[in-house]
C-alpha cells in the first residue's frame, strides 16, 4: 500500500502544494480574510499584519483575492482539462480502432484546427461569443483536445495491432471494451504525463487570456486577471502583479511533480506490487 | 604468421568467474544476485566450444565476458578471464578497447538488428580492421571480399556496396560472420547466429561458419539452445544451466553418452509418444481451393489452398516464413477475407468476415499466438484474461466463474495462486500456458495454433506440446498447428499440409507425407532439421536436390 516515507521528496514538495492550493480553491469563502470585491484600505498598500499580501489597484486585499482567484484558475483549468481529455481520448482511440474513412475526417479536421494558432483563435472565437465562464470552458477544451487527440491516436494505434487486441477481436468483442478495456489502460502512462501538462497549458491559456480581457471578466478575476489589474504598479516598485504570476509558476511545478511521480507509479505491470 | 606461433596454445582461461547484478525491485532495498557461479571453462587455439542451455542459463553472460563485456548493469565481480595469456579483466578501458574487435569478435543473434542501416555493408565489416590499423583499406576490403566468397555469398565483389536491408537475414548473418572474422581475430563469439533464421537458411549458415572456422583457424564459442545444431560445429560441449556448470565434455559424448541427467532430458527432447489417428469420415472444418491477398490486387499469398481438419484431431502446416501458414490462420479466423474459395463449418459456409460470423461460431474458433507476451493485455489479471471469454460466451459471474477459472488453471497444470498474478510476473512457458486455458475457456472445437512453441525453450516447448496433446484427448479439440520446426510436427501431427509460396505442395495423412517418394521441396524441409548426429551437416548440404528460398 501506498507508504507516506516512501514518497520521493520532489513528489511531496508536490503534492503539498498542490494540496494547498486545491483547500485554498474549494474553501475560498472560508479561509479569505476579506470579500472578494470588498475595498478594505489603500490603493496598492505594503504587506503588512493587516493585509498579509498588500492590497491592490483599487485597493482589495490581495491575499482574500488571489484565494478567490485560485478558486476561479482551477476551476475553469479543471473543467477545460476534463473536457479535452474525455473529448480528445475518446476520438483518438475511436479514430484508431475504427480506421477508414472516420480516421481520415477526424484527423483531417483536427490537423485544421490545429493549423490555426489556438490563441488567435481563441481570441476571435471569445469575442463573437458572449464572455461567460461556460463558453470559456468549452473553448479552451475543444482547442486543447486537438493536441489530445493526437496523442491518444497515435498511442493507440500501436496498441491496436497488438496481438491482444487482435485476440479480443477474435472473441467478438465490441468496439467499446476494445477502447476502453484493452485499450485504455495500456495508454495511461502516456496520457496521465499529458494530463499534468495540458492542465497547465490551460491555466497559462487561461491567463493570457484574462490578461488580454478576453477572459474572466471583473468583477471577479483569475491570476492572470490580476496580473493585469495590477501590472502598472510595477513601474512604481509595487510587487503586486508579481504575486499571482508567482502563483501561476508554483502551481504549474508542483501539478507536474504530482503527474511524474503519478506516471513512474502506473508505468510498473506488475500492479505496483514489484 | 610469425607472431601467431609464439602465442600460447591456450587461447582463453576463465576461471572462477562470477558474475552479479543489482535488481532494484520497487518497495524493496536493491539486492545483489548471482547470475554466473564460479564457472571455469578453457579453449585452446582454433578450437570449438559450444555453449548450452536455456534462457537465464547465462551462457550469453558468459560469452560476452571473453571480450570484458557486461550487458546493461551486470558486472563482472570475481575470477579471472585469461585471454593470450593476461587476465583482461585487469587491462582497463584502454586494453579491453585494444582487444574487442581485433583479438575477439562478436557474433549476434539478430544481424538485422546489429548493422547501422544507415551504412553500406563493406564500411561495417571493414571498421574494425581500420579502427586497429591492422592494414590499409585496400588491403581490408580485398580480405573482406575473400571472407564473402569463403561465406558463398552471391556476387561476392560487389555484395558489400549493398546497403543491411538489401540482403536477406541469412546472407546478413553471413556478412556479419565475415565482418567478425575480417580482423583475424582469435576468438569469436557466436550467439545464437542461426536461432533467428529458418530452418532451411539455417543449414546454409551453419555450413558457411563451420568452413570459415575451419580455413581461418580461428578458435570459437558457440552459444545457444539447439543442442542439434551446436553438435555439428563444435569440438566440446559444455552445459550450463542458472549460471552453473552441469556438464563438459566432447561433443560425442555429450550427445550419445550424457552424464548428468539434465543433459539427457535435452538430448531427447523431441521425443514425444503420439500415434497417428486416421482421418474420420467426415471434416467439420474444411478450406475449400481459398486464394487470399494483402490490399486489393495485391500478390496472392494464397493459391488455391484446400484442406480439412477432422475432429480431436490434429493437422500441421509446415513452411518456412512467407509461405503463407500464418496467412491461412487469418483467412480461416476471418481476419483476412479470402478472394475466392469457402470455409465450411459443421457443413455450412462460414461467413468470409470477422464481423458477419455469429457469436457461437467465433466461440468455436479459438486461438493461441506466438509471443504469449504481446497476446496478453499486460494490465490484466491471470483471472480476468482466463475469465473473460466465461463471461463473453457463457454469461458466467461471480463465484462460479471464480471457479471455472481455478478448474481451468488446474488443467494447465499451474495452481490457484495464479489468478491474481499479472502477466509480467510469469514465466514464458506460463504466459504460453494461460494463453491455452484462455482459449480452452470457449469450449471451442478448433484451436489454431500459430507458431506456439518458437519462441521457447526446447524444455519448455516440450512440456507445452505435452500438455497440448493431453488436453486434446481430454477435451476432443482439434489443432491446425502452424509451425516451421518439422521435429514438432512429427511428434504431434495427424495429417500435414506441407506449404510453399503460398501453395499447399504435399498434403496427406502424416504417415504418407513423411514417407518417400518426396518431392523436392519436401525433401529440402526434412533434410535441413539439424539431427542429434556429429557428421549430419556434410551430409544434408551434399543431398540436396534444390537451393533454400534465401540463398
Amino acid at each position: 500500500m501506498l507508504d507516506i516515507r516512501r514518497i520521493p521528496i520532489p513528489a511531496l514538495i508536490g503534492l503539498i502544494l498542490t494540496a494547498l492550493f486545491l483547500i485554498a480553491a474549494i474553501f475560498a469563502p472560508l479561509i479569505a480574510p476579506y470579500g472578494n470585491g470588498q475595498i478594505v484600505g489603500d490603493v496598492w498598500e505594503p504587506m503588512s499584519s493587516t493585509y498579509l499580501l498588500g492590497t491592490d489597484n483599487l485597493g482589495r486585499d490581495l491575499l482574500s483575492r488571489m484565494i478567490y482567484g485560485a478558486r476561479i484558475t482551477i476551476f475553469i483549468a479543471v473543467l477545460a482539462t476534463a473536457l479535452s481529455f474525455s473529448l480528445g481520448a475518446i476520438l483518438g482511440f475511436t479514430a484508431a480502432v475504427v480506421g477508414g474513412w472516420f480516421d481520415t475526417l477526424m484527423s483531417r479536421f483536427v490537423d485544421l484546427l490545429m493549423a490555426i494558432p489556438t490563441l488567435i483563435f481563441g481570441l476571435v472565437v471569445l469575442s463573437v461569443l458572449p464572455s461567460t465562464i461556460v463558453t470559456l470552458i468549452m473553448v479552451m477544451g475543444l482547442l486543447d483536445s486537438t493536441r489530445v487527440y493526437r496523442l491518444s491516436r497515435a498511442v493507440a494505434v500501436d496498441i491496436n495491432v497488438m496481438d491482444f487486441v487482435e485476440a479480443a477481436k477474435l472473441r467478438g468483442e465490441g468496439t467499446v471494451w476494445i477502447i476502453f478495456r484493452e485499450i485504455l489502460p495500456n495508454a495511461l502512462s502516456p496520457l496521465i504525463s499529458e494530463l499534468g501538462l495540458r492542465f497547465i497549458y490551460a491555466v497559462l491559456f487561461l491567463s493570457a487570456l484574462s490578461f488580454l480581457g478576453l477572459g474572466v471578466q471583473p468583477p471577479n478575476a483569475d491570476w492572470g486577471g490580476m496580473v493585469k489589474e495590477n501590472k502598472d504598479g510595477i513601474v512604481f516598485g509595487i510587487p503586486a502583479a508579481l504575486i499571482p504570476a508567482a502563483a501561476i509558476a508554483a502551481l504549474a511545478i508542483s501539478v507536474n511533480l504530482v503527474a511524474d511521480w503519478i506516471l513512474n507509479r502506473t508505468t510498473s505491470l506488475k500492479g505496483g506490487r514489484g | 604468421m610469425a607472431g601467431q606461433a609464439q602465442k600460447p596454445e591456450l587461447l582463453l582461461d576463465i576461471r572462477k568467474l562470477r558474475i552479479e547484478a543489482t535488481v532494484y525491485p520497487p518497495g524493496e532495498a536493491p539486492k545483489n544476485i548471482v547470475l554466473v557461479h564460479d564457472v571455469s571453462l578453457s579453449l585452446k587455439r582454433g578450437r570449438v566450444l559450444g555453449l548450452i542451455g536455456e534462457s537465464g542459463a547465462g551462457k550469453s553472460t558468459i560469452g560476452l565476458s571473453a571480450m570484458g563485456y557486461g550487458r546493461g548493469g551486470v558486472r563482472i565481480t570475481g575470477g579471472e578471464v585469461m585471454l593470450n595469456g593476461r587476465d583482461i579483466l585487469q587491462s582497463g578501458k584502454r586494453g579491453i578497447r585494444k582487444l574487442r574487435g581485433k583479438e575477439v569478435c562478436y557474433v549476434a543473434q539478430s544481424a538485422a538488428a546489429a548493422f547501422n542501416p544507415a551504412h553500406k555493408l563493406m564500411d561495417q565489416v571493414i571498421e574494425a580492421s581500420l579502427e586497429h590499423g591492422t592494414g590499409t583499406r585496400a588491403q581490408a576490403e580485398k580480405r573482406a571480399v575473400e571472407l564473402f566468397r569463403k561465406l558463398s555469398l552471391p556476387d561476392p565483389e560487389n555484395i558489400g556496396e549493398r546497403y543491411p536491408h538489401q540482403v536477406s537475414g541469412g546472407q546478413l548473418q553471413r556478412v556479419m560472420t565475415a565482418m567478425a572474422l575480417c580482423s583475424e581475430p582469435d576468438l569469436i563469439v557466436f550467439d545464437e547466429p542461426t536461432t533467428a533464421l529458418d530452418v532451411t537458411t539455417q543449414i546454409d549458415v551453419l555450413a558457411a561458419i563451420k568452413d570459415a572456422i575451419r580455413d581461418t583457424g580461428v578458435a570459437a564459442l558457440y552459444i545457444t539452445h539447439d543442442l542439434a545444431v551446436v553438435a555439428q560445429v563444435s569440438d566440446e560441449i559444455m552445459v550450463l544451466r542458472h549460471g552453473r556448470l552441469v556438464e563438459w565434455g566432447g561433443t560425442q559424448q555429450i550427445i550419445k553418452e550424457p552424464r548428468q541427467e539434465y543433459t539427457n532430458a535435452l538430448v531427447s527432447v523431441h521425443e514425444i509418444t503420439h500415434d497417428e489417428q486416421v482421418p474420420g469420415e467426415a471434416p467439420f472444418l474444411s478450406v475449400k481451393n481459398v486464394t487470399a491477398a494483402y490490399g486489393r490486387g495485391g500478390p496472392k499469398v494464397l493459391k488455391d489452398v484446400s484442406v480439412d481438419i477432422y475432429p480431436g484431431q490434429t493437422l500441421a502446416v509446415v513452411g518456412e516464413s512467407g509461405s503463407g501458414k500464418s496467412t491461412l490462420a487469418r483467412a480461416i479466423t476471418g481476419l483476412l477475407p479470402p478472394e475466392q474459395g469457402t470455409v465450411t463449418f459443421d457443413g455450412r459456409p462460414l461467413a468470409n468476415r470477422l464481423a458477419d460470423r455469429p457469436k457461437e461460431d467465433l466461440r468455436q474458433l479459438q486461438m493461441i499466438y506466438q509471443m504469449a507476451d504481446v497476446a496478453m493485455n499486460p494490465r490484466q489479471t491471470v483471472g480476468t484474461i482466463i475469465g473473460r471469454p466465461l463471461e463473453f460466451y457463457f454469461g458466467m459471474r461471480g463465484a462460479e466463474r471464480d471457479r471455472r477459472v481455478a478448474e481451468l488453471l488446474d488443467k494447465i497444470e499451474m495452481g490457484k495462486g495464479f489468478a491474481d498474478r499479472y502477466p509480467a510476473e510469469l514465466s514464458g512457458g506460463q504466459k504460453q500456458r494461460v494463453c491455452i486455458a484462455r482459449s480452452l475457456a470457449a469450449k471451442p472445437k478448433l484451436i489454431i495454433c500459430d507458431e506456439v512453441t518458437s519462441a521457447l525453450d526446447p524444455l519448455v516447448a516440450n512440456g507445452i506440446l505435452k500438455l497440448l496433446l493431453g488436453l486434446q484427448k481430454e477435451e476432443q479439440v482439434a489443432y491446425l498447428f502452424i509451425t516451421h520446426d518439422l521435429a514438432t510436427v512429427k511428434s504431434i501431427a495427424d495429417s500435414i499440409a506441407v506449404m510453399y509460396r503460398g501453395e499447399v505442395v504435399r498434403y496427406g495423412p502424416k504417415s504418407k507425407v513423411l514417407a518417400p517418394p518426396f518431392d523436392d521441396y519436401t525433401d529440402l524441409l526434412l533434410s535441413s532439421v539439424p539431427e542429434m548426429e556429429i557428421g549430419w551437416l556434410e551430409k544434408a548440404i551434399k543431398g540436396r536436390r534444390m537451393e533454400s528460398a534465401g540463398n
